[in-house]
């Protein structure tokens, strides 16, 4: 008798991903698939049930299909399609309350993943430079998906209080950036010109797709000997990057703005719905955020396969060069120090090199 | 103006003054007849930062001491000749400096969890601010074998000065003295984070905020952290008080560090109270700015921009000895009585050293 795993928020990319690898697990019988509109993708032979989780046919669902693992996939930053920020909001509170409620009354459960993401911290200047698991952020998320998410944690906090038999797992995301990734950042760095706020440079951590599907996975079933797959856990590759570091290996150039002008283009261009450049986005833009991964190697039991600047090379890699190549400028570079004698009567590159040389290294 | 070196010794608390060195009081034998040889040491002055560079690396004897001695690798092509090898430096060091900027352009450098770009501090930040500690403050560093060569420690020091100078000169005293060339990573004040351009340097040159999760951080990956618990009560106080430390926070650094064991060196730097006299504090445009305070000084909103610039005084950092917390057990760190002890111990070492300096220093800006 193997596992009944359902799966919500299927018609994304990351949720389609996740239903194709999960069926060639041994342990798993069957995979149910639901989201609100059909997917594009296909689900590798999962059940696909149309269902909207804001609905009480949820409910259903789950007492027909008597699933023990419910994995909630279904709290996004961004409408699929053509959704607006009200229906995004509905899915991600509203949803996740009414999938509560119905494992609360299915006797099957025993174990609920619930995607969560790094950005309940909020970004702050007063905060600490690294968040672990139980850093109470000094000024929470005032709205946005952010916010969502911070409401989406308390109820699953309640739900794991009432239910102390199924064993609760959250997982807070990083950045997904991958080579198929959806997420606003993707977008942001899809730009041509990467405004940025002046004066900042914040830090950035991202988790590959690929290390997102096997932590789901982990959590998804039993725990191995001597890891333990419930509680709270930060999900992200190792290292760090600057967003003038990103903008560089991507070879986009940036438009520091001052952050006024910053907030109010934000809000233009949200209006004309050609990105969701949100407040939260322009927070995380302008202070950064770096968490804490010692419980996900530790307690989780996982190494994630890609650092942090490997995932943003893979992503990299998909979008293409930029209007500044790396490769070009470090050509440009090169041929510069492979003229003879050129740089020293005074040309474009020797200020530059004038000025940092006569420096002496540690 | 400039006679602040006749504080008298009983202007301390009166703790302070019943016993003449009742910071000792932990101090094992050996150990106080090596802090007060630290301490007592007549003054000579260190070397630049050339000399301990000499110390570690046996330089080729054509070598203009100018010449950058990063690679190892690049060592074999100045040994030629004398001719050769100054065409050769400056060739290497047009190299050295294009594949910097190859990697600058490209992005392929890398930074710490709390945004501390090696780097670009090494190359770049260091020494635009070295000018300034060389030629301008003439910092005179004493009690550098204080801090220990690998390992967490947590430099405690006094703050003054209006701008946080000191914390940067000490950042260059720890890194061209130490003989390891250790980092110093300074907690600074929210402040700091929340002003543009300002945030940014501070997180490359490796500071970050001054609380307790980044601090343990810190000491925990072994690094050198630097510490002013004065806070803004010292930085922005008038110049009347000089030379008198505030009240140390909560003594907040004494947990952490009795937390993580690692050893507290107690920092005192004279000459930075005298750069920006602040006579007065306009408190009402201060609110309005959002500042904790805002400095008038003989100079600075008279003569704009002119006034900004600090008075070359001469400046003496003194690393005491280390106050060892490892000895201590483990809920020592939530002892309120003990942590309130060693803050004292480590306020008044300050304090006496920052006396027995100012007695020892000749004149403000010599």
């Amino acid at each position: 008798m193997g596992k009944v795993v359902l799966v919500t928020g299927v018609a994304r990319q990351l949720g389609g991903r996740f239903v194709r690898r999960i069926q060639r697990d041994p342990q798993v019988d069957r995979v149910v698939a639901v989201d609100a509109v059909p997917p594009e993708h296909h689900l590798g032979g999962a059940d696909f049930i149309q269902a909207d989780i804001r609905q009480p046919t949820i409910a259903r669902v789950l007492a027909e299909t008597n699933a023990d693992t419910v994995v909630h996939m279904d709290v996004t930053g961004i409408a699929l399609g053509s959704g607006s920020r009200t229906t995004v909001k509905e899915t991600n509170v509203i949803g996740t309350m009414q999938l509560l409620g119905a494992c609360q009354k299915s006797p099957t459960v025993k174990r609920l993943v619930v995607k969560s993401s790094t950005n309940v911290y909020g970004s702050a200047p007063r905060d600490p430079a690294v968040f672990t698991e139980t850093t109470t952020p000094k000024s929470l998320p005032s709205g946005g998906f952010a916010k969502d998410a911070v409401e989406v944690e308390g109820y699953v906090r309640g739900f794991a209080r009432r239910r102390p038999d199924v064993a609760v797992c959250v997982l807070r995301f990083a950045n997904i950036l991958g080579p198929t990734a959806d997420s606003p950042l993707a977008q942001y760095f899809g730009l041509p010109v990467l405004p940025t706020v002046f004066g900042y440079d914040p830090r950035l951590q991202f988790v590959h797709e690929d290390d997102v599907i096997e932590v789901l996975r982990i959590a998804s079933h039993d725990p191995a000997r001597g890891t333990l797959n419930s509680g709270t856990f930060n999900i992200a590759g190792d290292g760090v990057l600057l967003l003038s570091q990103c903008s560089r290996r991507l070879g986009r150039p940036t438009v520091p703005l001052l952050l006024p002008a910053v907030t109010w283009a934000g809000s233009l261009v949200r209006t004309l719905g050609m990105t969701d450049f949100s407040p939260e986005q322009i927070r995380l833009l302008t202070h950064g955020r770096v968490v804490a991964t010692n419980q996900m190697r530790e307690t989780l039991g996982y190494q994630p396969k890609f650092t942090t600047a490997e995932t943003f090379t893979d992503f990299a890699r998909v979008r293409g060069p930029g209007l500044l190549p790396p490769e070009a400028l470090a050509g440009a570079v090169d041929r510069i120090a492979a003229l003879p004698f050129a740089p020293f009567p005074g040309s474009g590159g020797t200020p530059v090199t004038a000025a940092v040389t006569p420096t002496t290294a540690t | 103006m400039a006679d602040a070196k006749v504080i008298p010794f009983d202007d301390d608390r009166s703790r302070a003054g019943a016993s003449p060195r009742p910071s000792r009081r932990r101090g094992s034998g050996s150990s106080r007849r090596k802090g007060e040889s630290a301490v007592v040491r007549e003054v000579q002055p260190l070397p630049g930062r050339a000399r301990p560079q000499d110390d570690v690396r046996v330089t080729r004897e054509q070598q203009p001491p100018q010449q950058p001695q990063d690679q190892p690798g690049d060592r074999s092509s100045s040994s030629a000749s004398s001719h050769g090898g100054a065409v050769g430096g400056l060739e290497r060091r047009v190299a050295g400096g294009l594949s910097f900027l190859r990697r600058r352009l490209t992005g392929d450098y890398e930074v710490d969890d709390f945004g501390y770009d090696a780097e670009l501090t090494d190359q770049v930040l260091m020494s635009l601010v070295r000018p300034l500690y060389e030629k301008y403050f003439r910092v005179e560093v004493k009690g550098i074998e204080n801090i220990p060569t690998d390992g967490g420690a947590l430099i405690v020091a006094n703050h003054s000065g209006t701008l946080p100078l000191d914390g940067v000169m000490m950042q260059v005293a720890v890194h061209d003295n130490h003989p390891a060339g250790r980092h110093l990573r300074l907690l600074a004040a929210d402040l700091v984070f929340m002003l543009p351009v300002v945030n940014e340097l501070a997180r490359k040159a490796g500071h970050t905020l001054a609380c307790a999760e980044d601090a343990e951080r810190l000491l925990e990956r072994g690094e050198l952290v630097g510490v002013m618990p004065e806070g803004f009560k010292g930085i922005g106080k008038p110049f009347s008080e000089r030379y008198k430390l505030q009240r140390f926070g909560r003594g907040g650094f004494v947990s952490t560090a009795l937390r993580q064991g690692a050893p507290i060196i107690p920092c005192s730097i004279v000459g930075a109270e005298e750069i920006y006299p602040m006579i007065g504090n306009a408190k009402t445009l201060a609110r309005v700015l959002g500042f904790p305070y805002f400095p008038i000084t003989p100079t600075f909103p008279w003569l704009g921009p002119l006034g900004a610039l600090p008075l070359p005084t001469k400046w003496t950092i003194q690393f005491g000895e280390p106050i060892r917390t490892d000895g201590y057990p483990p809920e020592a760190a939530e002892d309120p009585m003990l942590m309130f002890n060693l803050t004292d111990q480590v306020r008044e070492q300050i304090q006496h050293t920052l006396y027995k300096l100012l007695v020892q220093r000749r004149s403000v800006f010599f």
